[in-house]
């Protein structure tokens, strides 16, 4: 059995920013797990830019924004194992682990930080009809093999989501060389950036194609086209709409999440929508002294607000560990009116700092307000120009005004059209 | 005079800009911007459009790593990015490589370089 303060599950930007914030809020021994050769998460495969411009204040590649953390937690003690599987957390917080130098680990942590990120939702997810034949991938694999293998899978490409892997793949298969026909979104809207839908789509006149989907692929041992088709209000194939679309590639886009097995077996509850578990305002779940960030407690479009989160996270953490952790009563969020949910989804009434309430809107708004109320009193307001599902929004609640708050009511945050 | 609605594409947050031209084709004035960055990003898209490149590079006697990921150093004229990307594609660069490392300097001219954004043992 070995000791530590702190354990944290994935070394990610999440669980890397996690440690670091706990280390400097006095955690002494702190280990990372990380089943991957290296750490970095999922940043390793992301060689566009677009990452730290609000954390660093410059345009950084995924392997750049990561390395700056590697770099960081290279300057400390904390201890990383990488080819590092963690297998199993216990309700009294040991963490079984495996790996080829130590074998079977267990390790007694204070603390543990959940911080395993997500991965695509594969074929099965959808009802396609048509053959097993190759060709048919998630836009990530897509992305590893090009960035990582130097290895392009295709030549003609049909992406099926209007997510922004796939937005963003659209536009690196382009540019080595690959036709991309076209991207079919289900929604009449897309759930992309639509910064990635200028510079990856308009950009090569890729077009996008709303409401519309994959109902057929065909091909025996490659893919050799698709069948799409015009989808109506409840989503369903219209019938005499459907187009045959030559492709040897079709790439799937459609969807996130949260990677959450480990969670579910030690017993969390999860969130319904976000499919993370249900934390507090320092990212607690509820079983005490697991806290969970990035990724795997709700899905974010953008690392540097993955990064404060793991940061509030490792404070949490560290006030844990010191006995300085407020666990008071709560009251609970809920979105309501066109807000799909809330992070966190509880505070603690006797909150001692400000908090940014995170959520996801289920429709686009224009010209809109956030309102949010507690008991039927408004406790503030915020103008949105635009509002899509897309982006993660926020508003920020002050610590006096929670406090203020009767233990136990809900503080719901609806839109306002 | 004329008003453009622009996404600015400089950060992921993509704040809707609206960009005023006067009748000669010149900015005369840029809102809904957030920083400094959109305003600038509005005023070049506006006039002469340019993106960052990113994209891989052959590893001569690597390890492992058989392209490691670069990046332009600066945004390369948006009309140019083909090109650039057929220069790329010919060249390549040894192991070991570090972050950083200039793979084609001031790339057809661009002013751009060609670095490296991850290291290849
Ligand atoms: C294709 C793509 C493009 C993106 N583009 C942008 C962009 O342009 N700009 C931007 O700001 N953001 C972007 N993002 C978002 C950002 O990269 C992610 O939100 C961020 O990487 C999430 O960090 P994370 O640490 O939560 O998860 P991850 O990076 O996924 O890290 C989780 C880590 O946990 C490890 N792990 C999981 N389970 C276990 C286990 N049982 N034991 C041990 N280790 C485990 C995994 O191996 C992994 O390394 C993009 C994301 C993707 C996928
Ligand atoms: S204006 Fe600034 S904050 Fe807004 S998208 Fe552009 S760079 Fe980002």
């Amino acid at each position: 059995m070995l000791d530590f303060d702190l354990a944290v599950v994935g070394g990610g930007p999440a669980g890397m920013a996690a440690a670091l914030e706990a280390r400097e809020n006095g955690v002494e021994k702190i280990v990372v797990l990380e089943r991957a050769e290296t750490l970095g998460g999922i940043l390793e495969q992301c060689i566009h830019t677009g990452f730290g411009l609000h954390y660093f204040g410059e345009e950084l590649s995924g392997p750049e924004y990561a390395g700056r953390f590697m770099k960081l937690l290279e300057d400390t003690d904390i201890t990383v194992k990488t080819d590092t599987m963690v297998l199993d957390i216990a309700s009294d917080n040991t963490v079984t682990a495996v790996n080829k130098k130590d074998g079977l680990i267990k390790i007694n942590a204070k603390a543990v930080v959940l911080a395993m990120g997500c991965r695509e939702r594969p074929r099965g997810a959808l009802s396609i009809a048509g053959s097993r034949c190759s060709g048919i991938m998630t836009a990530g694999t897509a992305q590893k093999y090009v960035n990582i293998d130097g290895y392009m899978p295709g030549h003609e490409v049909v992406i099926l989501g209007s997510g922004d892997i796939g937005l963003i793949m659209a536009r690196r298969m382009t540019l080595e060389g690959a036709k991309v026909k076209m991207v079919c979104e289900l929604m009449p809207y897309s759930g992309g950036l639509t910064r990635n839908i200028v510079q990856c789509l308009d950009d090569f006149g890729i077009p996008l194609k709303l409401s519309c989907t994959v109902v057929a692929t065909h091909g025996k041992d490659r893919l050799e086209g698709v069948t799409i088709a015009k989808v109506d209000e409840k989503l369903r194939p219209i019938p005499g709409t459907e187009e045959y679309v030559p492709c040897d590639t079709l790439m799937l886009s459609v969807g996130l999440i949260p990677e959450n097995e480990l969670s579910k077996n030690s017993g969390l509850e999860l969130d319904r929508i976000t499919n993370g578990p249900k934390v507090d305002e320092y990212r607690e779940t509820e079983h005490k002294g697991v806290f969970a960030c990035g990724n795997v407690l709700q899905v974010h479009d953008l690392v540097d607000y993955v990064t404060e989160e793991s940061q509030i996270a490792g404070l949490g953490a560290a006030k844990y560990i010191k006995g300085e952790k407020i666990s008071s009563e709560c009251v609970s969020t809920q979105g309501v009116d066109g807000v799909r949910y809330i992070v966190p989804q509880r505070i603690n009434c006797k909150t001692d700092s400000d908090v940014k309430l995170y959520f996801r809107v289920g429709a686009v708004f224009n010209n809109a307000k956030i309102i949010v109320e507690c008991g039927g009193k408004e406790i503030l307001s915020k103008k949105k120009k635009k509002l899509c599902p897309g982006e993660m929004e926020y508003v920020t609640l002050k610590q006096s005004v929670i406090n203020e708050l009767a233990a136990n009511s809900v503080v719901t945050v609806r839109v306002e059209a | 005079m004329e008003k453009r609605e622009l996404v600015c594409v400089a950060c992921p947050l993509g704040c809707p800009i609206t960009v005023t031209l006067d009748d000669n084709n010149n900015v005369t004035d840029v809102t809904g911007n957030t920083c400094k960055r959109g305003d600038a990003y509005a005023r070049t898209e506006c006039t002469s459009p340019t993106r960052m490149l990113t994209t891989t590079v052959k590893v001569e006697g690597g390890k492992k790593a058989c392209v490691v990921p670069v990046k332009s150093s600066v945004p390369v004229p948006k009309g140019m990015m083909m090109e650039c990307m057929e220069a790329i594609n010919k060249s390549s660069i040894k192991a070991p490589v570090k972050i950083g490392d200039v793979v084609i300097k001031n790339i057809l001219d661009t002013g751009a370089d060609i670095i490296a954004t991850n290291n290849a043992e």
